[in-house]
């Protein structure tokens, strides 16, 4: 249904806009390289006059400036095993891109189940009134506990490995979702409700075709607003141990003293917030390619 | 009483009302009395006109009809069927804009027939005809947000009538559009009210438009609602609003009006100073 009035719209409406946007993003693009610039600048300063200490402080040109040597904490190879070479495994590049994408990984799986999870259950909530009567008093009575408390849970639970960092960020997010899940369903438009019914549409095809559509654009917006609680989260639940990491990778920089490599993965840790910040909002623009931008209003106050 | 009762039941007409009352939130202290005693008989095809204060349950009288919500006096039919939930033969059209932001126009218009399980062609071709009527059949596979406010309101009718019902209940529908445009929609309504013989009740602000439209004018009282008197408009179509006919009728509505009006102000103010 969707499909071909995405097909049917966006050549058309999209041409024109093109060049513009384009420019646009090239100037976002930009002022993000001046704004961290701006700030490396300013601590290479403070190392060049002696204010940071360079071994407690290292700046981005000592941290950033030996990779490869940076690299080789990344080692993702069971070397522990009997029977495998300590010099077996990954290449260092290859293992930091391991790293990542185990890391990345976690974040990505626990932000979908959590995301699917809360949704469903917040409108099963609304859908069953018993439901609402049974689950809601316990999931208000738990959105408030910090996450770092259920990690002892997660690790009763799960042990070590993927899972108990997944549940993890599920947990972290979970309840919240709900609670705002709730919140926007009882904020849907009254007459899209009224119009349904009015054309003769059942309880489960109003909640389908109209409460589901026009919350949508509103979680997508709380899941962006959660990924960044997502990445902290995993990197806490990493840095318990489970085989690999960037939080583990911090974890080791922390008990090795060695500042250059926290702030490389800080470094990096930043850039894929960034990056996943970026595709979230690709996949909202996609998705929500029927809710008009107001960004473009604000700027012109 | 069960004669009466009988009467009403057995009455062919697209809606009727005996002893319609109404009360928001009844049995808590925020319980509040929009409605009175409304009897109200509208025939097929007839064109009624409410006109009253603000605040005076004109949109309840509306939601009650409608099914959306239950009367908490009186009983209500439409063709001899008791109104007890919403049905595609009473399309209700609203003042603020309704229309499925992630839907394009002709999806909206053809929602009802997807609830139903319609294939995308015949959707497609009844959207298309529901459309040429509005005359916007170009903006098919637009987004509701890239229409005018004016456009808007014409899908929006487009797609009460797209339900073929057999009453269009009508909630200020024009009020957001600027007079010429207005005068338009109003002209395309008596056609479209003409080719499908179905009911209108209008609701309205404005005394021109009931005087233009109506076959006859409901006025109501001030909250709570009760019918102050029914005016009938043996006016021809087309009317000329300039006709000492019509000046005349304006008159008499405006007199009638007025003293509710004032009413409702002075009932306004004396709740507002208590709090
Ligand atoms: N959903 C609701 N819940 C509680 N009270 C309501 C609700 N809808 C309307 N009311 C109250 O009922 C009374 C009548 O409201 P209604 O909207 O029917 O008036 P109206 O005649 O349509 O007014 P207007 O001309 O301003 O649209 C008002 O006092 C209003 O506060
Ligand atoms: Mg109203």
């Amino acid at each position: 249904m969707s499909s071909d009035l995405v097909a049917g719209r966006l050549p058309g409406a999209a041409a024109p806009w093109l060049s513009a946007a384009r420019r646009q993003s090239l100037a976002r693009f930009g002022w993000a390289m001046v704004s961290i610039g701006l700030f490396a600048g300013l601590w290479e300063l403070a190392w060049l006059t002696g204010v940071a200490d360079a071994k407690l402080l290292p700046p981005p040109h000592i941290f950033l400036g030996n990779i490869p040597d940076q690299a080789r904490y990344f080692n993702t190879a069971t070397r522990w095993q009997i029977g495998v070479n300590p010099a077996d495994g990954p290449s260092p590049y290859e293992a930091v891109l391991v790293t990542i994408g185990a890391t990345a990984g976690r974040v990505f799986a626990g932000l979908g189940i959590a995301a699917v999870l809360s949704v469903s259950v917040g409108v099963l909530i609304r859908y069953f009134g018993l439901l609402e009567k049974l689950v809601l008093p316990t999931i208000t009575l738990l959105s408030p506990v910090s996450p770092i408390a259920w990690l002892p849970v997660a690790i009763f639970i799960f042990g070590i490995g993927n899972k108990p960092a997944i549940f993890m960020v599920v947990v972290a997010l979970f309840f919240h979702m709900v609670l705002s899940t709730i919140s926007q369903i009882d904020n849907v438009n009254r007459n899209f409700i009224h119009v349904a019914r009015t054309m003769g549409a059942s309880k489960r095809q109003v909640y389908a075709r109209v409460i589901i559509p026009a919350i949508l654009p509103q979680l997508l917006i709380v899941l962006r607003l959660n990924l960044f609680g997502a990445w902290m989260v995993v990197l806490v639940a990493e840095s318990t141990g489970v085989g690999f990491g960037l939080g583990q990778v911090i974890m080791l920089a922390r008990n090795t003293f060695n500042p250059s490599l926290v702030f490389f993965t800080i470094a990096l840790i930043g850039l894929l917030g960034f990056l996943s910040d970026w595709v979230l909002r690709q996949l909202q623009k996609r998705i929500l390619y029927w809710v008009p931008e107001t960004a473009g209003v604000l700027r012109g106050l | 009483m069960a004669s009466d009762t009988y009467a009403a039941w057995s009455s062919q007409d697209a809606v009727v009302c005996r002893g319609i009352g109404m009360t928001w939130a009844e049995g808590t202290p925020r319980a509040h009395e929009a409605l009175r005693d409304i009897d109200l008989d509208i025939a097929p095809g007839e064109f009624v006109v409410l006109l009253g204060p603000s605040g005076c349950g004109k949109s309840t009288l509306l939601y009650l009809i409608a099914g959306l919500e239950k009367a908490s006096r009186g009983r209500m039919w439409s063709f001899r069927d008791p109104v007890e939930a919403p049905s595609p033969d009473r399309s209700l059209i609203f003042q603020e804009t309704s229309l499925f932001p992630w839907l394009t126009v002709w999806q909206n218009v053809s929602f009802g027939l997807s609830i139903r399980g319609a294939p995308v062609a015949e959707r497609r071709a009844v959207a298309r005809e529901a459309l040429s009527r509005v005359g916007l059949v170009a903006a098919m596979d637009k987004r509701p947000d890239e229409l005018s406010g004016g456009m808007r309101q014409r899908v929006a009718v487009a797609r009460a009538l797209a339900m073929r019902p057999k009453v269009l209940l009508m909630d200020e529908p024009f009020a957001a559009l600027d007079v010429q445009t207005r005068a338009k929609m109003q002209d395309f309504l008596l056609d479209v009210r003409r080719d499908s013989g179905a009911s209108v009740l209008f609701v309205t602000h404005h005394i021109d438009e009931a005087v233009a439209l109506a076959d006859r004018v409901v006025v109501f009282t001030a909250r709570p609602g009760r019918i102050k008197t029914i005016v009938p408009i043996g006016l021809p179509r087309p009317r000329d609003p300039f006709s000492p006919e019509c000046e005349a009728l304006r008159r008499q509505l405006t007199a009638e009006l007025r003293s509710e009006v004032d009413r409702a102000f002075a009932e306004q103010e004396a709740l507002t100073s208590d709090q």
